[in-house]
């Protein structure tokens, strides 16, 4: 074998078959990881990763092996491992070595998954290109001198270079989504609730989920079951019975009817992307989904709800990085003197943005103008998703306006930057289920149509997405990539 | 410009955050820009709504008070930084200046 299967399905039937093993699949991975040359990796765990594929093995030999038994996987560096250096690809948490597993990788542990190793991303999941990493940007493997999108830009090159066969990212504006879109993979963000943030580096935690980048819609369904469900360890996930997310992968979108979001349709969009995305529609509706209207006209708002929110809730979490207990310390004259060394030296240009951002919003005399202001918006925005929904089963739109975009292209104007995550962002103000899928190409780069669904009703999202991937080819795709 | 040099260096300040000369300077035209952007949000009529904090149908969430093993004092210290740690102490500087 010579390259990792097309999807974990396939290697999960290869792996029943005895045509290959989880040592096998994780040898080819490894190799595959330490060639890679788009910077995806900020640390390759071969030991690990060799002693869980040999335990995988054991379990296939026994026969009660659940699906994701031996296949190999990628995680973003914001995601604690136990015993394995994890830093936010900041260098205030460079050494930082976990002394537990987030909740999501125990899970994936107990369904005898093999990690490979940890990705790279921007720092704090603060980006949208993965050029703000301590540890130097990722490429795409589709235009090496681009960007992959961000936050999660690892995890997705790791899945479109076929280095791994799922991934892990987190998204709390799109950092999930975008990279999938730009690299052209499919990547999911579930419903907030779904998962446990447990031991996952904390961002902006009213928006954060952790989600996976796949090859396909079913893989995504996979991995999503295994991940979701509640934890004790976290507060904020739903008590829900569990349930089959594969059910309707089958049953098509006859019936459906499909919100098309003319707010989302906004000058600026690519022409290509947006050409892709209307045949991706005309293709649903000739499979016999009903394309209606619907109107969410707070979306202009989404970016400044986002951009008062996210740093707000950050600035907060990341008040715990003082250098005292963990992570990099640069001693001052006196206490205070070191607070403000260790963070102005520990963190990058744009946490620093972020943070300032966040304490002015939060701050005496803006606190109601700024955050309070937000806040009640966000109620708005929620309301404005909940009438659409009396109206359509799933919301499709582009996943992000361009497609990838040239390294430092964007660096020195954030505003350009945050305008990536203006069709993504609205998913997460309102806590609601989105997905990335490829649906072509525009100039020799991939396109990514969102698919949005309402709160926990991810398998409708599954279905609308399974029934576009089965009527074209888009998915199976693949950059160049030299082995 | 809606935040001036002497703001950032002041919300810097409570943010623990030590910033030089050119990143004050880049910050300050830097957050104007994006302050500018989130100000459109006066447009919006907010006057009968309540702000959401979350948007999880979930209150009080509660578990039993059972006591569980933790982290060990020396897992609890492994990660203390270069010069931080006395023996099973993470050692700091003075807090209280007089004593």
């Amino acid at each position: 074998m010579s390259a990792l299967p097309r999807s974990i399905t396939e290697a999960a039937a290869m792996l029943r078959r005895r045509e290959t093993s989880a040592a096998e699949l994780a040898e080819l991975a490894l190799s595959r990881a330490h060639v890679d040359t788009h910077n995806a990796w900020l640390l390759v765990a071969d030991g690990h990763a060799r002693a869980q594929a040999r335990a995988a093995d054991e379990r296939l030999r026994r026969g009660d092996a659940p699906p994701l038994t031996g296949i190999p996987w990628a995680c973003k560096d914001i995601i604690g491992t136990k015993g394995i250096q994890t830093t936010a690809a900041s260098k205030i948490l460079k050494g930082y070595i976990p002394p537990y597993s987030a909740t999501v990788v125990e899970r994936l542990d107990a369904e005898g998954a093999v990690m490979l190793g940890k990705t790279n991303l921007d720092e704090f999941a603060m980006g949208s290109s993965n050029e703000n990493s301590a540890y130097g940007p990722v490429r795409n493997p589709w235009d090496v001198a681009r960007v992959p999108g961000g936050s999660s830009g690892g995890s997705a090159v790791a899945v479109a270079a076929g280095e791994a066969l799922f991934a892990l990212g987190t998204d709390t504006g799109g950092s999930i989504r975008q990279p999938a879109a730009l690299t052209g993979v499919v990547g999911v963000k579930p419903t907030y609730g779904r998962v446990s943030r447990f031991g996952v580096v904390a961002f902006a935690s009213s928006l954060d989920q952790v989600g996976p980048f796949t090859n396909t819609v079913e893989d995504c369904a996979i991995v999503c079951q295994a991940l979701f469900g509640e934890d004790a360890n976290d507060a904020t996930t739903m008590p829900l019975a569990s349930e089959d997310l594969r059910r309707d992968l089958e049953k098509g979108v006859k019936g459906l009817r499909i919100g098309v979001p003319k707010e989302f349709f906004i000058e600026g969009m690519e022409k290509g992307v947006e050409r892709a995305v209307r045949d991706a529609l005309r293709e649903l509706e000739r499979q016999g989904a009903e394309l209606v209207d619907v109107s969410l006209s707070l979306t202009d708002h989404g970016l400044a709800v986002y951009y008062i929110i996210q740093p707000a809730e950050a600035s907060s979490n990341l008040a715990r990085y003082d250098g005292m207990r963990y992570g990099a310390r640069v001693e001052g004259k006196d206490l205070l003197d070191t607070y403000r060394r260790t963070r102005g030296e520990g963190f990058g240009a744009e946490v620093k943005r972020r943070m300032i951002l966040g304490t002015y919003a939060l701050s005496a005399g803006y606190y109601d103008a700024y955050y309070v202001k937000a806040q009640k918006v966000r109620t708005l925005i929620k309301a404005e998703f909940d009438r659409a929904f009396e109206t359509c089963d799933a919301i499709v739109t582009p996943t992000s306006p361009t497609v990838a975009f040239k390294i430092g292209q964007k660096v020195n104007d954030p505003l350009a930057m945050y305008l990536n995550d203006v069709f993504t962002l609205p998913g997460n103000i309102a806590g609601l289920p989105g997905m990335s899928i490829p649906c072509g190409l525009s100039e020799g780069l991939p396109v990514g149509l969102q698919i949005m669904a309402n709160s926990f009703q991810e398998a409708t999202m599954f279905r609308v997405a399974a029934a576009y991937e089965r009527a074209t080819q888009h998915h199976e795709l693949r950059p160049e990539v030299a082995a | 410009m809606p935040i001036d040099r002497e703001t950032v260096v002041h919300v810097a300040d409570l943010a623990r955050i030590r910033l030089d000369e050119a990143e004050i300077a880049r910050f300050t035209d830097q957050l104007s820009v994006v302050l500018d952007a989130v100000a459109r949000l006066g447009e919006v009529d907010t006057s009968a709504v309540l702000p959401s904090a979350s948007v999880l149908p979930l209150k009080d969430v509660q578990r039993e008070d059972e006591p569980r093993p933790g982290l060990t004092n020396e897992q609890a210290l492994a990660n203390a930084p270069k010069g931080g740690r006395d023996g099973e102490f993470f050692r700091v500087q003075e807090v209280l200046e007089e004593r």
